[in-house]
């Protein structure tokens, strides 16, 4: 489908040329990538396809706009200006800014050809679709139906309380939990509707037919009696905590046919974006990593390098006391290969405490190229830092961990220890540094009520925020719904009943479970 | 700019400004941002809607830095988030800016639209060259790193009481090394001398003292920038006044009945005696939280009007919100405001209410 009247795929010469160019180096040096379709446009086109999460066909929403008015003002203000953008699709689109000096777009090209092998080879995109750039235009005829029908204030109100959870889906499972098309419950439901509605809706079911689980006719229809099962009486469920709150929310809430639609386009739209966000210090340092060595080894004329170090140094420098993505992603790509080039991995060197040894340690062993290629193949951020983090090299990027402090209410520095600056990374790249919430149970007290825990992990929550969210929850559950977190280092329960708000302290003397629960507003 | 875009930007718009009723308006926030317009430092406003999401507060939160420093060294603020992660979106550029107190008061100046203040007195003129400090580049982040832009960095510092006048520094966004440029300033040559009074009675609590604390540090930096040299005098008050240093202002508690009047009668004749109006630009600012011995107001209405308003510049007074007290002496200055054009009162029930009561005490241009 080329709705996309958008893109004019005509490089001007001069730039087709180079493409040609850099695009034979990236596959000389081994990179891999759907067939890469490179728009030159305005800076204005620009902040607004990035406002839109780089799709110009996307829904329309308010949010869009704001971003747009922050990168337009920031533009034109000569604030910032966006390098690079790229979107995993095939064929891969990026852009290139029009006004942009011949230089910055060899270093966009050679950037961006890193990030389409990335996406096509990264395990954790392999369930991404590929033809996102059809699905979101097909999201946004749909939802632009639904504003027609229905009131643009009334999906408008609805799809805000949608994107106040969007986060919360299973970011683990998507195999599992993508077993199932969520826009089959659109025309599966109970209610009547317009029949020029389903075809619609179920354009999308060619694509997913393609990359999703294959059909299963005999797994759907037990997917259907399950759900059927779960709707009629449900005593105790989910069986097991759901970290899928949408899709929890899609098969089991007393949606009408159109939120249900809504919020299952925010849900793909979700997944599709999750991968990028789970791997964006190793992506932007697999990107980084190719456009310095192709740029270097061979694209610049001695008359660029200036320039080129100029544009170059400006995206890795590291800010005051900030971890930049880029250059952490680079360095360690970087170490990692250097490591596997000396043979400094494995038992013995692990094992080895000499630490004279350890420096001057050099099997020759040329492994290194290979081993980051492995790498990009393999890893997310997690991972990626769990596995080749060192010591050394936290010594060496002067990384420290920080904390806050209650009293002073400010952050300070915290430590300089491996294990200190190794966990707190970690942590912060967890679940994209959100808390864990999970659905315990959907029929709480049997009463139908919805009951949700925050897998407390020594952070607690902003309480005033996780209100309004409990509240939006409620109002797409339609019953009474509850959040097991910890306030002020006591568990609690917080609860909407659609009225009001209430908080208990569960356990000890203070264990109001049973009894009239203290109400605040 | 393409159509579809046009109609979601006005559709924000409308929500921000209120045209239509939308669940979020309390999650707007009304950021700005420092561009850069010739040799001119602008702000630009970037209003915003923070959709909520269960996120984490800060206790018990951290994250990774980069750079020097010992444990237990603080830090300039970090990102909202607390965490070093950027979005999905590709980066922009964030500058981290060190800023001298007379940046630091134009830039207040600029986000509560400040007159700048016409002093009496002397009207010699001097002259002065303002360098920008320099600026280094960084890193790119996320674009919606761009919400916390200094203003806002600053506003949120001082709302929270968190920016450390010591150590001026707060991090904004902005672009890089040609930044550097001079800027002329001019400094009227004349003195000035502001007196801060306070109640210290068991009523008022730590947090209002911390109010008072905050905006007196800002009213302070603004009044420094417009005089060759200031001074200040301290006050405490319960049924008694005292003179004292700046940390037994704030840190000073007794348990006595109010009388206001003992700290209008000591400001007036610490003018009298050091720093004559004929000489001096003369601020003086009065927080409590608005109870008193109700024979005690006539008296201090006498004291504003006859003898204490036609000595200053102004006269600002601060009303904090009281568990305890009837509040009701706001009432009283404000009878004064008809016929004095150098008074101000303002209500400061809470720290978001601080900027508002700053500007309120300031757009006089006195
Ligand atoms: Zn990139």
């Amino acid at each position: 489908m080329t709705q996309l009247g958008f893109y004019n795929t005509n490089l001007p010469p001069h730039l087709r040329v180079l493409k040609d160019e850099i695009e034979g180096y990236a596959r000389g040096y081994g990179l891999d990538f759907y067939e890469t379709i490179f728009e030159v446009v305005d800076a204005d086109d620009l902040n607004e396809i990035a406002a839109y999460g780089g799709f110009p066909t996307r829904y329309p929403h308010w949010s869009f706009g704001m971003q747009y008015e922050e990168l337009s003002k920031s533009y034109s203000y000569g604030l910032s200006k966006i390098y690079e953008m790229v979107i995993n699709n095939d064929p891969c689109y990026a852009y290139l800014m029009r006004c942009n000096h011949v230089v910055d777009q060899k270093l966009v090209m050679a950037h961006v050809y890193g990030h389409c092998d990335f996406f096509k080879n990264n395990a954790y995109f392999a369930h991404t679709t590929r033809k996102m750039m059809d699905e979101i235009a097909n999201h946004g005829n749909r939802l632009r139906r639904y504003a027609e029908r229905f009131g643009e204030d009334e999906v408008e109100a609805f799809l805000d309380k949608c994107m106040s959870i969007d986060d919360l889906i299973d970011i683990h499972s998507v195999a599992i939990k993508r077993r199932d098309d969520p826009h089959a419950h659109a025309a599966g439901g109970d209610e009547v509707e317009d029949d020029d509605d389903k075809p619609v809706r179920f354009k999308t079911k060619e694509y997913l037919a393609d990359f999703m689980n294959p059909p299963d006719q005999y797994r759907a229809a037990e997917e259907e009696k399950r759900r059927a099962k779960a709707r009629q009486a449900p005593m105790h469920f989910p069986e097991r905590p759901e970290k899928d709150v949408l899709l929890f929310l899609i098969e089991h809430a007393p949606l009408k046919n159109w939120q249900r639609d809504v919020l299952s386009i925010i849900r793909d739209e979700a997944y599709y974006f999750y991968p990028q966000a789970q791997t964006k210090i190793i992506n932007e340092g697999w990107a980084s990593f190719w456009h310095s060595t192709i740029m270097t080894q061979k694209v610049l004329q001695p008359s660029e390098v200036i320039d080129y170090a100029d544009h170059h140094s400006g995206t890795m420098a590291t800010s005051g006391k900030r971890l930049n993505p880029y250059k952490l992603g680079i360095e360690l790509l970087r170490d990692i290969e250097r490591r596997w080039n000396m043979g400094q991995f494995g038992a013995e060197w692990e094992n080895c405490d000499d630490h004279e040894k350890k420096r001057n340690w050099n099997t020759n062993a040329g492994l290194g190229r290979e081993k980051i290629f492995e790498v990009r193949k393999i890893h997310n951020d997690i991972t990626f830092i769990d596995t080749f983090l060192t010591p050394e090299f936290c010594v060496e990027n002067k990384l420290f961990s920080f904390n806050y402090q209650n009293q002073s209410k400010n952050y300070v520095v915290e430590s300089r220890e491996f294990d200190k600056v190794k966990q707190r990374l970690l942590f912060s790249l967890t679940n994209f540094g959100k808390p864990w919430i999970h659905v315990l149970n959907g029929n709480h007290a049997n009463r139908g009520e919805l009951l949700l825990k925050h897998g407390y992990n020594g952070v607690e929550l902003k309480v005033p925020e996780a209100r309004d969210v409990l509240a939006n929850i409620q109002y797409i559950w339609g019953r009474p719904v509850h959040l097991e977190t910890v306030i002020d280092d006591k568990p609690a329960l917080l609860s909407f009943d659609g009225t009001e708000h209430s908080h208990q302290i569960i356990g000890g003397d203070h264990d109001t479970r049973g009894k009239t629960p203290a109400r605040t507003q | 700019m393409g159509q579809k875009i046009e109609q979601d930007l006005q559709r924000f718009r409308k929500i921000v400004r209120g045209k239509v009723k939308s669940n979020l308006s309390k999650y707007i926030s009304r950021g700005e941002m420092i561009g850069k317009k010739g040799n001119d430092l602008v702000s630009i406003p970037i209003p915003s809607i923070n959709t909520p999401q269960f996120r984490y507060g800060n206790k018990g939160s951290g994250g990774v830095g980069v750079g020097e420093g010992q444990p237990g060294q603080p830090l300039t603020q970090p990102s909202e988030d607390g965490d070093p992660q950027a979005g999905d979106q590709p980066g922009g550029h964030i500058l981290e800016v060190d800023l001298t107190m007379e940046e630091l008061a134009d830039i207040l100046g600029e986000e509560l639209a400040l007159p700048r203040i016409e002093p009496k007195g002397k009207k010699n003129v001097v002259t002065e060259k303002d360098k920008y400090s320099s600026i280094r580049n960084v890193g790119p982040e996320s674009l919606r790193h761009f919400k916390r832009t200094y203003k806002r960095a600053l506003k949120r510092q001082i709302s929270t009481g968190t920016y450390n006048p010591v150590d001026p520094l707060v991090v904004p966004i902005r672009e890089d090394k040609q930044y550097r440029s001079w800027k002329e300033v001019q400094k009227p040559d004349a003195v000035a001398c502001v007196i801060y009074m306070m109640d210290v009675s068991g009523s008022m609590t730590d947090e209002q003292k911390e109010i008072v604390r905050i905006e007196s540090f800002w009213i302070d930096t603004w009044i420094k920038r417009h005089y060759q040299g200031v001074e200040t005098v301290y006050i405490v008050h319960d049924a008694q006044a005292h003179e004292v240093d700046e940390h037994t202002f704030y840190h000073t508690r007794e348990s006595g009945g109010t009388k206001i009047s003992t700290a209008y009668e000591l400001a007036n004749k610490i003018m009298d005696a050091r720093f004559p109006a004929s000489e001096w630009n003369v601020y003086a600012f009065h927080f409590s939280d608005g109870d008193n011995w109700g024979d005690d107001n006539a008296k201090c209405l006498t004291l504003l009007k006859e003898t204490m308003l036609p000595k200053l510049n102004l006269f600002g007074y601060g009303q904090v919100e009281s568990p305890y007290g009837s509040g009701e002496f706001f009432d009283h200055v404000s009878e004064l405001l008809d016929e004095h054009d150098n008074v101000v009162a303002t209500k400061v029930p809470d720290r978001d209410a601080i900027l508002g009561s700053i500007k309120e005490f300031l757009k006089t241009g006195r």
